[in-house]
């Protein structure tokens, strides 16, 4: 199975072309079939934001919680973290006891980093 | 090009099987929650009503497609498009069997979780071009908790990338054919990880109890509020292909995948990742909603510092242990 890596880029990514391709043509089929079946008698009261039958009141993009842009960082933080391990996750039988304490030293920091943001408060959402 | 026709017409094969598998997994659901609730489920259509779906489909179908006012109508129109091209385009690298694989990636591992993670712009592509206030909200929560179950999620894929040493899919397949499923051996970071695996899984794909980008009793239907037709049609699928290709790659890196004795390979794998499937009806159906602040303390405070112990056990193992991985 492992004669992939011998296949040129164009044999082992073409087939997800081949998927996408035909992903948007489902899409494109039934966005067809829709307004082929489908009754077209647009109204103003249909295009009104639903907002429980009552007029909409101020803009939809209303402000939001802060707590959602820390949550962001925090998230681009360790999930890049987390990405950096998959490399060494593959070679590190190879790389032995050193590979493992380097990786405990960065590990360390992560957890460092997550303990840190739990007490500076950035893990409390109920407010 | 033999390769290419070869991973094409399986390509097409496996988005058309799994088209079909979750038309009957929503009959399935439908009729399995009837039976929790001591009702019947759906009885109308074709014999115990199997043709349910298709019928719900076709009446979706002929429904009128309504953009509201000021809605930004492009991205309206692309949100549903890219949801179900994602969720579709991760079963691209899942292997069914030793050949059932349409594209056989050496970073099988990496497609899958990139992918699952993607699916937050469709979300938010929805949520903000609605132009509706429980849209945006229920997409402001939806990528809050996707993102963040991103982490655990990550953790706990590298348990049996470390095992295995390899983020090939059919690799990994490969190697437990060889020893032994993940699950089941080493228990300790196996068992937990699959576990983790499961509820990263139900909060990716915004299931309950995580289903907070919908919480149809305080957010209407959160991101989905304004979608008619075909286009609500696409989110629903894509909503049930995740999930489905979710159990996939569950079975494959922790359940052995096509591993199995007597019966073919193709049939163990379905089996895993049917009963996987079933699995998440039921947690779906017995428990109740988490609250977006419960859900969010749960994934950093618990689930993330459990993955990152998990990923210390197993690299552990695969070094020291005796008669552990070669």
């Amino acid at each position: 199975m492992n004669d992939a890596s011998q296949l040129s880029l164009t044999q082992s990514y073409g087939p997800i072309f081949m998927i996408v391709a035909f992903s948007l043509f489902i899409a494109v089929t039934m966005f067809t079939l829709a307004s082929l079946l489908g009754p077209k008698n647009p109204t103003p009261e249909k295009a009104i934001p639903y907002e429980c039958g009552s007029e909409s009141t101020g803009a939809a993009h209303v402000k939001q919680s802060v707590k959602f842009y820390l949550t962001a960082i925090l998230f681009v933080v360790f999930d890049i973290e987390a990405i950096f391990l998959y490399p060494w996750a593959v070679l590190f039988q190879r790389l032995g006891v050193t590979g493992l304490v380097e990786m405990l030293v960065f590990l360390t920091v992560l957890t460092a980093a997550l303990v840190y943001c739990w007490k500076k408060g950035a893990l409390e959402w109920q407010t | 090009m033999n390769a290419l026709a070869h991973g094409a017409s399986y390509g097409a094969l496996i988005i058309l099987t799994l088209l079909t598998t979750v038309a009957m997994g929503v009959w399935f659901e439908r009729k399995f929650a009837g039976r929790m609730q001591s009702r019947l489920g759906p009885t109308m259509v074709g014999p115990v009503g199997l043709l349910q779906s298709v019928a719900d489909v076709v009446k979706l179908l002929n429904k009128e497609d309504i953009i509201p006012r000021d809605a930004d109508r492009g991205l309206f129109t692309l949100a549903p498009v890219l949801a179900a091209l994602l969720s579709l385009g991760a079963a691209a690298v899942v292997p069914f069997s030793s050949t059932v694989v349409a594209a056989d990636l050496d970073i099988g591992v990496i497609w899958v979780v990139a992918l699952g993670g993607l699916t937050v712009i469709a979300t938010f592509a929805a949520g903000w071009s609605s132009n509706n206030k429980f849209a945006l909200l229920g997409a402001m929560r939806g990528i809050a908790q996707s993102v963040s179950y991103g982490v655990p999620l990550v953790l706990s894929v590298l348990v049996p990338v470390i095992l295995a040493g390899t983020m090939s899919l059919s690799g990994i397949v490969a190697w437990q054919t060889r020893h032994h499923w993940f699950a089941l051996w080493p228990v300790i970071p196996g068992l937990p990880a699959l576990g983790l695996f499961f509820l990263a899984m139900l909060a990716e794909s915004n299931r309950i109890p995580f289903d907070i980008p919908e919480a149809e009793s305080e957010l209407v239907a959160g991101v989905t509020t304004e979608y008619t037709g075909a286009k609500f049609v696409l989110f629903y699928m894509a909503e049930y292909v995740h999930t489905l290709v979710g159990s996939a790659v569950a079975s494959v890196l922790f359940l052995g995948g096509w591993d199995g004795p007597i019966a073919p390979g193709l049939h163990w794998m379905v089996a895993k990742t049917l009963a996987l499937f079933v699995a998440v009806y039921w947690v779906r159906w017995s428990l109740l909603r988490y609250r977006s602040d419960q859900l969010m303390a749960l994934c950093w405070r618990r689930l993330t510092p459990l993955g990152v112990g998990l990923v210390l056990l197993a690299s552990a193992w695969a070094l020291f242990a005796p008669g552990g991985p070669a």
